[in-house]
């Protein structure tokens, strides 16, 4: 059993080496992981500490991506950013999967007026703008990055349930899940023994590929201010600070903006590639 | 003393314009140690009639009673265990993330049975499979191996009846006979009953003491096996459906 399981990893990772774009997505996203997990080891200033002789100084040896408008090491923010940036996507997929899961899998199971009623609601979150329901929730909870999370998994859970709701339906009726029904086992045990199985790679696909946007959501309530509050780096809020200094100090907004790019990008590829690697068709 | 006691059996679906009478009063009792047929035409109710027996479908009325007990659309944990079902895909019918030891293991863990591998390694050998096939995948057997995985799967809680749809329409010829042989050892050895579902009539005969001809949701006649072998059957649907059986008989003239 655990043999099979090892041999099952082995063969994702030989077909994740054997697509070029997913396994670069791989390596960026290792990449912020490391570099998060290292942060104190890697950022040669400290990310908080001012120092307005050295404000809005251009990238040199010593300050590698230049300063900011308070003298902060950009490089040494970028660094710690990425560690905000992970929390941030890591918790609202923590958060997002099981809930989504869970609704999606009691509606698509059950059916009748429970399904009415839980789609309903899906649709209800399902119809706001993304950014607008989290800008919502975020000013109403207050600035911060605990409430900027749970907007966002607000925002996120929603296309998650329709889809577990859509793969719990196409296995709802398979004589398998009925063979076990009628050996007597319960809801439970059927939506977690069962249809989790079956569902999780999508899932794990879908969630892969929001990763992109809940960063680039976490960026942008941080852009404009309901985010991470300073001094905390983050990389939304630190190209929103270099907004104003984008003509003379160029490398305020431009080294985050490229961090976030690359980082959602290598999710967007990633995510892209486990759909190739792991829909079983392909297997 | 009869397993199975059916009477006014009534099934139906969906309700007002789409209101659909499936089965209708059908009565029928099986004795221990017996095999059951019910044959018909695509759509006739058999399906259903074995589906209400099994506990699947939920919407029927009249009385059912199984060992004995009489039992509700509702059961019990005990009152599943005592009949199984065996599936007519067995490409559908097993888990494809499940290996098989995963599979028979499941039903043990729901009704809390103990010496779980014990059972597992027996139930194996009863279906004729070595029991390193339990670390396999549904997709690394073939039809006949998987059907055999079902059959055991339907076995595991010791049923004493299993309810067979189509059993072996979804295998090779070479495979049926197997699968056929291997339901027949096994209803000799454990003195099960089987309620065969099916629409062959060569595995009817192969395997059935009675079946029962549906038509439109009816039971139109019960016939003995022997009748249905000499063709002294009553009614003209199962005349009908016995010469269908036959295939193409070429006219005599043309032999010579």
């Amino acid at each position: 059993m655990r043999q099979a399981r090892l041999h099952k990893a082995y063969v994702l990772w030989l077909s994740l080496i054997a697509n070029p774009l997913a396994f670069a997505g791989f390596l960026v996203v290792v990449g912020l992981v490391l570099v998060a997990t290292f942060a104190p080891l890697l950022a040669n200033h400290d990310p908080i500490l001012q120092d307005l002789t050295m404000a809005l100084k251009p990238p040199s040896a010593v300050n590698w991506f230049g300063t900011d408008e308070f003298g902060r090491d950009v490089y040494s923010r970028l660094v710690y950013g990425a560690r905000t940036t992970l929390y941030i996507s890591v918790l609202v997929t923590v958060i997002v999967a099981p809930i989504g899961f869970a609704i999606g899998a009691t509606a698509g199971y059950l059916g009748g007026w429970v399904d009415v009623v839980l789609m309903r609601i899906t649709d209800i979150f399902l119809s706001f703008p993304s950014l607008v329901l989290a800008l919502a929730f975020s000013a109403a909870l207050g600035p911060g990055i605990e409430n900027a999370v749970i907007a966002i998994a607000l925002t996120v859970w929603p296309p998650i349930a329709r889809l577990a709701r859509a793969e719990t339906l196409t296995f709802r009726a398979a004589d398998f899940v009925v063979a076990a029904e009628l050996q007597g086992a319960g809801m439970g045990r059927i939506l977690f023994r069962h249809i989790v199985p079956l569902c999780a790679p999508s899932i794990i696909i879908r969630l892969t590929l929001n990763m992109s946007s809940v960063i680039l959501t976490a960026a942008g309530l941080g852009f404009l201010g309901l985010g991470a509050q300073p001094p905390m780096p983050e990389w939304g809020a630190m190209a929103a600070s270099g907004r104003q200094y984008l003509l003379d100090a160029w490398w305020l907004t431009t080294v985050p903006g490229i961090a976030i790019l690359l980082v959602s990008l290598a999710f967007n590829l990633l995510g892209d590639g486990l759909r190739d690697i792991m829909d079983p068709r392909n297997a | 003393m009869s397993i199975i006691s059916v009477n006014d059996l009534a099934v139906s679906f969906g309700s007002g314009n789409d209101f659909k009478q499936v089965v209708k009063n059908v009565a029928f009792d099986v004795e221990p140690g017996e095999t059951f047929g019910l044959v018909g035409e695509s759509g006739c109710g058999k399906s259903t009639v074995l589906g209400a027996l099994a506990g699947r479908i939920k919407g029927w009325s009249g009385s059912v009673s199984i060992d004995g007990e009489g039992v509700g659309p509702k059961r019990s944990r005990l009152q599943l265990a005592k009949q199984q079902m065996v599936f007519q895909d067995p490409f559908g019918s097993l888990h494809p993330r499940h290996t098989i030891g995963r599979t028979l293991l499941e039903p043990l863990e729901v009704h809390g049975l103990d010496q779980r591998q014990e059972r597992v390694e027996r139930v194996l050998r009863d279906v004729g499979l070595p029991p390193a096939f339990r670390h396999r995948f549904p997709h690394q057997l073939s039809g006949g191996q998987r059907q055999r995985v079902a059959i055991a799967r339907a076995l595991i809680l010791n049923p004493r009846i299993l309810l067979l749809d189509e059993p072996t329409s979804a295998l090779d010829v070479s495979i049926q006979a197997e699968i056929l042989n291997l339901l027949k050892d096994l209803q000799e050895r454990d003195k099960l009953t089987y309620v065969l579902v099916s629409h062959d009539m060569a595995v009817i005969a192969h395997l059935c003491n009675r079946v029962a001809v549906m038509l439109d949701g009816q039971f139109v006649e019960v016939a003995s096996r022997e009748q249905l072998l000499q063709g002294s059957v009553q009614h003209p649907y199962t005349r009908t459906l016995l010469d269908g059986s036959r295939g193409y008989v070429p006219p005599r003239k043309l032999a010579s």
